[in-house]
């Protein structure tokens, strides 16, 4: 006689024991994602608390009354001042508080979703696109709980995150209920966007992949209620269609309310199940949008390094450009209306430098134009750095042994980032001097000619960081002392004049020694000073690279 | 008993590409059974369904009797998997790899663990990006053997290590048949399979074209003959099951279907023979006329 058919009671037993059988191994997991981020984790959540904690500490010293906080409210009341911010609401009578909800919380929003895409494909489609999971897995492992894991870890990170974000608003002495709820809303942005990659690491083969596409679905929810801001203060129906626009529509220092957060909650439960079902649904390693096959040749133009590296960096280029040239159309566009708000409050006009009395939309450009150079500043210097990732993993060592010459390699490599770099700024200046001619100077047509030109007076200074960089490589001492050189750089050239630190020191900064063009005459000067710097440790980086061991 | 593993007609299609093409492979319990086929003959797509991390499109896998992919988790429990191709996280060492891995199968003995760490010569307090290839294996190696398990699923478990750590392992596996352990060894190194394995089972294509223990295989292939003659010789090449017929020197070389080789000596003897070697079919030769163009013609 056959074994009678299990019982209701028991299918049931069994069917438990399948669901947690699905999420077996998921605390060990867990565990060990925190420890692989027990870093980054803090960093991020320091690095955004801190951002807060000193906006509290500057912003009195640049505005100092509320005269001059309402200058900077003026701003927002612009359409392209709220399309980059948010939607404005308190402008009436801008403190801190309603300033951090208004320009800051996007920023924040946006930086704890990177921080959360990054953090969910690491701990997902990263593993199974390496290897690992399939090694993970064989263990007593159950199919779910990789996924749980990584999105037990991305609460904890966002919960890490708006923590330190309230701790540091209460340290600026604001309101405790708003703070928590800007917070919140951050957090709440980075619990979204991070279970919007979840998602997105189901679909892609690859990690690369998997991040761009979340990463692309936060520009866009940046870009819907950026529009949607612009298009009325308090904003429209658009600006309640990003995540990002929940988060500032709490109204927080202004006039709080806790409801706009509950569609975010709703939004990464459903993008989760969204998840957890796309991955029942597929093996282990595959992407349900199939990788397309390639050209099984080589053109020409691949088979040199230079083309090599172009090959490969070329959609970053792309990008960084696009990038660049819209944020600055933007700011062009931005550009009168920033300038009448210092007609209110001339001391302001002194931090943007330029001349008293002088061409002030024209002093105002030339001060941006620098904030985009420094931009491509960061770009050469993590671009060059990838040098150092291609010998660790042994691709270096590949193309030397296939007869590409050390010199060549890294002249090629050089060569093809400062053509690139060459573009970004380009691509800057020409963006805030269309900008500015579109929107408010429409008899002024050569400003944009005249803003792409002065773009390329930062190209020996950028040169040089990358020549700097490329010495840091080729003496292999990693390049954290370039990067201090840069950072304190930058932030003397932001923030200097508003701390009103010493001249002196201001007049040593780097992009400070680059004449403000075209606001102020050319002075070629600095300018083949840098250059002929960059070429001396150009000369000094090569060598260095020849003589040394590689490290794989 | 239930066979540990038991496959049958199983397909699995990756786009147009048909990966495995009615596939059946059978384990039974105590055996170390080689997996062999050259490269993207759909060994490790017969691994990853037997490891449930792939689901099948037709026939069925079997593990212990029950489904992988259902099943799965249980069933981890009973086996531990060394990859071909070991990618490690590279913030932690080697050790700490190592205990991860096995507190996923749920612990091991920590005296065998670090037996096993001296006699593969692991420094386990390593980082990991530091490891070679072989050390990398090393580390899924240890972890895997460190396990009390039934089954062991080693996917070219030796492609990156040494001679000598080949040795240890070849020893290793030898240790896990006596204690009744199940083994499944995918390789294409032909020289371990045939030291290791009592039967073996040779793919291509996605299909299996040959399965049994290793001296029967061994009938399907051709000895060796080498003869030197007072008399001409060459006349053996008109009997039946011979050969490549080929003159090198005085020597007269051919190879001889299993079976025939009664009928060469009988003509070969009042030849007045000097000099006669018949070496027995290797694996290797055995892999190769599986391979050989011909003998796809003759199948297809």
């Amino acid at each position: 006689m056959s074994a009678a058919a299990p019982s209701r009671g028991q299918r049931d037993g069994l069917r438990g024991a399948r669901t947690a059988g699905a999420l077996a191994g998921t605390g060990r997991l867990f565990h060990f994602a925190l420890l692989r981020d027990r870093l980054r984790i803090p960093l991020w959540a320091v690095a955004l608390g801190g951002l807060v904690g000193y906006f509290g500490a500057v912003l009195p010293l640049a505005y100092p009354d509320q005269a001059a906080l309402q200058t900077r409210a003026a701003i927002l009341k612009d359409p392209s001042g709220a399309l980059l911010s948010g939607p404005g609401y308190g402008l009436e009578h801008y403190t801190l508080g309603a300033l951090l909800a208004n320009e800051v919380l996007g920023m924040l929003a946006v930086a704890a979703a990177l921080m959360s895409i990054f953090l969910v494909v690491r701990h997902t489609r990263a593993e199974e696109e390496s290897g690992r999971a399939e090694l993970v897995r064989a263990g007593v492992v159950g199919r779910h709980a990789p996924l749980t894991a990584a999105l037990a870890a991305l609460l904890v990170a966002n919960g890490a995150v708006a923590v330190v974000l309230t701790v540091a608003m209460l340290g600026n002495g604001l309101a405790r209920a708003d703070s928590l709820a800007l917070a919140a809303g951050v957090g709440a942005a980075g619990v979204v966007f991070g279970a919007a990659a979840a998602v997105t690491a189901q679909l892609s083969q690859s990690a690369r992949g998997a991040t761009g596409l979340a990463g692309g679905a936060l520009g866009l929810a940046y870009l819907l209620r950026g529009i949607g801001d612009a298009q009325r203060v308090g904003g429209t129906a658009l600006s309640w269609l990003s995540p990002i626009g929940w988060s500032q529509q709490t109204r927080a220092f202004v006039d709080l309310r806790w409801w706009p957060l509950l569609p975010a909650v709703v939004l990464a439960a459903l993008l989760c199940l969204a998840a957890y079902l796309l991955a029942s649904r597929r093996d282990l390693g595959a992407g349900l949008i199939a990788a397309r096959p390639g050209p099984s040749r080589a053109t020409r133009a691949l088979t040199s390094p230079a083309g090599l590296v172009f090959r490969l960096e070329r959609v970053s280029i792309l990008s960084w450009c696009l990038g660049l040239f819209a944020f600055a159309l933007l700011t062009g566009s931005m550009g009168q209306a920033i300038v009448d708000s210092f007609e209110a409050r001339p001391e302001l006009a002194a931090v943007i430098g330029g001349p008293p009395g002088g061409d002030a939309l024209r002093a105002a450009l030339s001060a941006f134009l620098r904030y985009f150079a420094m931009a491509v500043a960061v770009h050469v210097v993590v671009t060059v750095n990838r040098l150092r990732r291609e010998e660790d993993s042994g691709r270096t060592a590949l193309l030397l042994a296939a007869g590409a010459g050390r010199d060549r390699l890294m002249l090629h490599f050089l060569a093809v980032t400062l053509a690139a770099d060459t573009l970004l700024l380009l691509a800057a200046g020409f963006g805030l001097g269309a900008g500015a001619v579109a929107s408010v100077e429409p008899d002024a047509r050569n400003l944009a000619l005249e803003f792409t030109a002065a773009s390329l007076a930062y190209l020996p200074l950028v040169s040089c960081f990358a020549a700097l960089t490329a010495l840091a490589y080729g003496l292999r001492t990693g390049s954290w002392w370039v990067w201090l050189i840069l950072i304190a750089s930058l932030l003397i050239g932001l923030y200097g004049p508003i701390l009103r630190l010493p001249e002196a020191l201001l007049e040593a900064e780097p992009f400070g020694l680059v004449p403000a063009v075209p606001s102020v005459p050319l002075n070629a000067g600095p300018l083949l000073l840098m250059g002929l710097t960059a070429l001396v440790l150009l000369a000094a980086a090569v060598p260095a690279f020849r003589r040394r061991d590689l490290s794989v | 008993m239930n066979p540990v593993i038991d496959v049958q007609k199983l397909s699995k299609n990756f786009g147009a590409v048909r990966a495995l093409d009615e596939l059946d492979l059978r384990l039974e319990a105590g055996e170390v059974h080689g997996f062999l086929g050259p490269n993207g003959a759909g060994k490790s797509t017969t691994i990853r369904i037997l490891l449930g991390a792939a689901k099948a499109d037709s026939g069925t896998a079997r593990l212990f009797g029950e489904d992988p992919w259902t099943e799965a988790v249980r069933l981890h429990r009973r086996l531990s998997y060394v990859p071909g191709d070991v990618n490690l996280w590279p913030k932690i060492t080697g050790g700490e790899a190592i205990d991860l891995l096995v507190s996923l199968r749920g612990g091991a003995d920590s005296r065998r663990r670090s037996d096993l760490l001296e006699r593969f010569d692991l420094d386990p307090s390593k980082k990991t990006r530091t490891y070679s290839k072989g050390n990398r294996q090393k580390v899924a190696l240890v972890a895997a053997l460190a396990s009390d398990v039934e089954l062991l699923v080693l996917d070219e478990p030796t492609s990156g290590l040494d001679p000598l750590m080949e040795r240890v392992f070849q020893d290793c596996v030898r240790e896990a048949r006596a204690a009744g352990r199940t083994v499944l060894l995918s390789s294409h190194l032909l020289a371990e399979v045939e030291t290791l394995c009592d039967r073996v089972t040779i793919i291509r294509q996605g299909r299996t074209v040959q399965s049994g223990a290793l001296s029967e295989l061994r009938h399907l292939a051709r000895a060796a003959v080498s003869v030197v003659c007072g008399k001409d010789p060459s006349g053996v090449a008109l009997l039946p099951g011979v050969h490549d017929v080929r003159r090198d020197g005085e020597r007269l070389l051919f190879s001889v279907e299993d079976g025939a080789l009664p009928a060469v000596l009988e003509h070969l003897l009042p030849l007045d023979i000097r000099s006669l070697t018949s070496t027995p079919p290797t694996l290797e030769e055995l892999f190769v006329h599986q391979y050989s163009p011909d003998a796809q013609g003759a199948r297809s």
